[in-house]
């Protein structure tokens, strides 16, 4: 598990053990396999990529090519323990469909997004003049693939207006943890545990 | 058409079957006539059984290796050994064979020829036990349930109670969903390649054609055309159509283009002036020395009678509620006749079920015989999902 991004290090560690997972733009599988492994869960995937899925597929995982903006409709209410969405929210067309689909699937979800408010992007943009481009996201503004920026502030208040309850929440500088002061302004990532209520 | 059995086996091939000793129920180009009967989905009941079928690799102790390798329209039983009619090597020994997904070392793998067939399972060129003639137009009218409950029959002939995988493409596709369907209990993994989970219209209407052709041709003459002259000119144009949706357009493109067959004009008749319109008359001509007719009129009608979730109020989803069978589908993104949104429809209705899963759409500029070539990633796919099954 060292291998893992440090918010999936942070998901695979909450995780229940032998809980049913969806994970929701699991690429090759990684924090899956380490979920089977470890936790003895029953993990599911979704990926948009095929060279990706057909990794995932040869780890032994099952994982279905799919898009999130359109295939998680088909899932039944709650019928996984978790949906899990690791930095893939900021890349759907519509997140908050997305989000609404994440809280009726699992009975609760992982969602990680990197802060589009840290101190370093605001910089850059206020100094530079130019949209940011930093370690967390490197690519230019024509060839993004992070087509919805958000930032924590707009992901708290997103989840007020949809009685979207917060279980946990976990925040990253670097692959560091830092506690939820000034998490907005100084936090790279964040990982929240969310219910519907 | 009188089909001449020739049992030419290479000695690859013969090497690759590892024969279990004294059991003469497995091995390569094997009969068995069983006593039935198969309920059949029209309500009739069809009896003796008439099996023509395969088997390379040795079913290991516990009987826990075995994979049925379940054939399409126009195939047969000579999977991975060469066929006794054309001589060419086993239409899927890119994935079937040492070293490839489904391996003889590892697996106990049988394919058998479907019922309605002409490679030795009863079809309508069988001899009808009750009138010394063949069947002809008297066979009775199969579906895709009817094919998986006669293999049914075979395994448990060969005392295999549960596979550990069922696997088609195209039509082995559907019946690897129905052999999941109508026996979750007797399959545990299934893999369904450029497949769909019904004949839609335009699945239908490709399928009409080429029947209208065969029965259009008076050589027909009602089906009662054995031990005369076959109406080949009508197989060969329903072969012909058929063979287009096999392909790709731009695959059609690549290949042929509008060049001229040996030629450097146009001749302003209607002789095979493109290269395309000649491969496509060779395609037919070659076709009518291997298939039966008429059994091309009962599989294409076997496949529009398929609609697994017909018998499930519509609701696919109930054709595998509590499923424990693992599923992995494949398409190819420029296969048109089972298109990539079919197997999704199959996949949602997995996920709805609560069952294991997996699916890719895969690139080829094939069409839908991708799955026949060369396609690493598939292959890559199939084993790593077999291989993961396996070890649990």
């Amino acid at each position: 598990m060292t291998a893992l991004r440090p918010d999936l290090a942070i998901i695979a560690r909450e995780v229940r053990a032998n809980a049913r997972i969806l994970d929701v733009g699991c690429g090759d599988g990684l924090l899956m396999a380490a979920l089977r492994d470890t936790k003895n869960v029953d993990a599911r995937g979704m990926e948009l990529d095929a060279r990706d899925v057909a990794t995932a597929v040869a780890r032994g995982l099952s994982v279905v090519q799919g898009d999130a903006d359109v295939d998680l409709a088909n899932y039944p209410d709650g019928s996984f323990d978790y949906a899990i969405l690791s930095q893939t929210l900021q890349t759907t067309k519509r997140p908050d469909l997305v989000l609404d689909h994440l809280v009726r699937i699992g009975r609760q979800a992982f969602v990680s997004f990197p802060n589009f408010a840290q101190w370093r992007i605001r910089f850059a943009h206020m100094f530079g003049g130019r949209m940011p481009v930093t370690e967390q996201l490197p690519h230019r503004w024509y060839d993004t693939p992070n087509i919805h920026h958000v930032t924590i502030d707009d992901f708290r208040s997103f989840l007020d207006e949809r009685n979207i309850r917060i279980e946990g929440q976990w925040f990253l500088s670097g692959d560091k943890p830092r506690n939820e002061r000034l998490a907005n302004l100084l936090a790279q990532h964040a990982v929240f545990l969310l219910r519907r209520d | 058409m009188v089909l001449l059995r020739v049992s030419v086996v290479s000695r690859e091939t013969a090497d690759m079957a590892m024969y279990m000793d004294g059991d003469t129920r497995f091995g390569l180009d094997k009969k068995a006539q069983l006593l039935g009967p198969v309920k059949l989905d029209s309500g009739a009941e069809f009896a003796p059984v008439e099996f023509a079928y395969e088997t390379y690799g040795t079913l290991n102790p516990d009987k826990s290796n075995a994979i049925l390798i379940c054939h399409a329209l126009t195939g047969d039983q000579y999977v991975a050994s060469k066929h006794p009619l054309t001589g060419k090597a086993g239409w899927w020994t890119r994935m079937v064979g040492p070293d490839k997904p489904i391996d003889p070392a590892r697996h106990c793998i049988i394919s058998i020829n479907v019922m309605g067939s002409c490679m030795g399972s009863s079809g309508p060129a069988s001899l009808d036990p009750a009138t010394s003639a063949p069947y002809a137009m008297s066979f009775p009218v199969i579906t895709i349930a009817d094919m998986v409950r006669a293999q049914a029959l075979l395994l448990d002939h060969l005392g295999i109670e549960v596979l550990e995988a069922v696997v088609g493409g195209s039509m082995g596709g559907m019946q690897a969903l129905s052999w999941a369907a109508l026996y979750p209990e007797r399959v545990r993994s299934a893999v369904v390649i450029a497949s769909t989970a019904r004949h839609s219209a335009q699945n239908i209407a490709f399928h009409e054609v080429g029947r209208q052709a065969i029965m259009a041709d008076p050589r027909w003459n009602n089906g009662a055309y054995y031990g005369r002259e076959a109406p080949v000119a009508g197989l060969a144009v329903a072969r012909m159509a058929a063979h287009i949706t096999y392909l790709s357009e731009a695959g059609l493109t690549e290949k042929f283009g509008r060049r001229l067959q040996n030629r450097d004009a146009k001749s302003f008749g209607f002789d095979a002036d493109f290269q395309v319109e000649s491969y496509l008359r060779y395609q037919g001509l070659s076709f009518v020395d291997r298939f039966d007719a008429n059994s091309y009129l009962y599989i294409t009608r076997a496949m529009d009678y398929f609609d697994l979730a017909e018998p499930h109020d519509g609701v696919l989803a109930k054709a595998f509620a509590g499923t424990k069978t693992r599923f992995c589908l494949i398409s190819f993104d420029s296969d048109w006749l089972y298109p990539t949104a079919e197997s999704r429809c199959i996949v949602h209705a997995l996920n709805a079920a609560g069952a294991a899963a997996s699916f890719v759409e895969l690139s080829s500029p094939f069409g839908h015989d991708a799955f026949l070539l060369d396609a690493p990633e598939m292959n890559r796919t199939v084993d790593g999902f077999l291989r993961a099954g396996e070890s649990r």
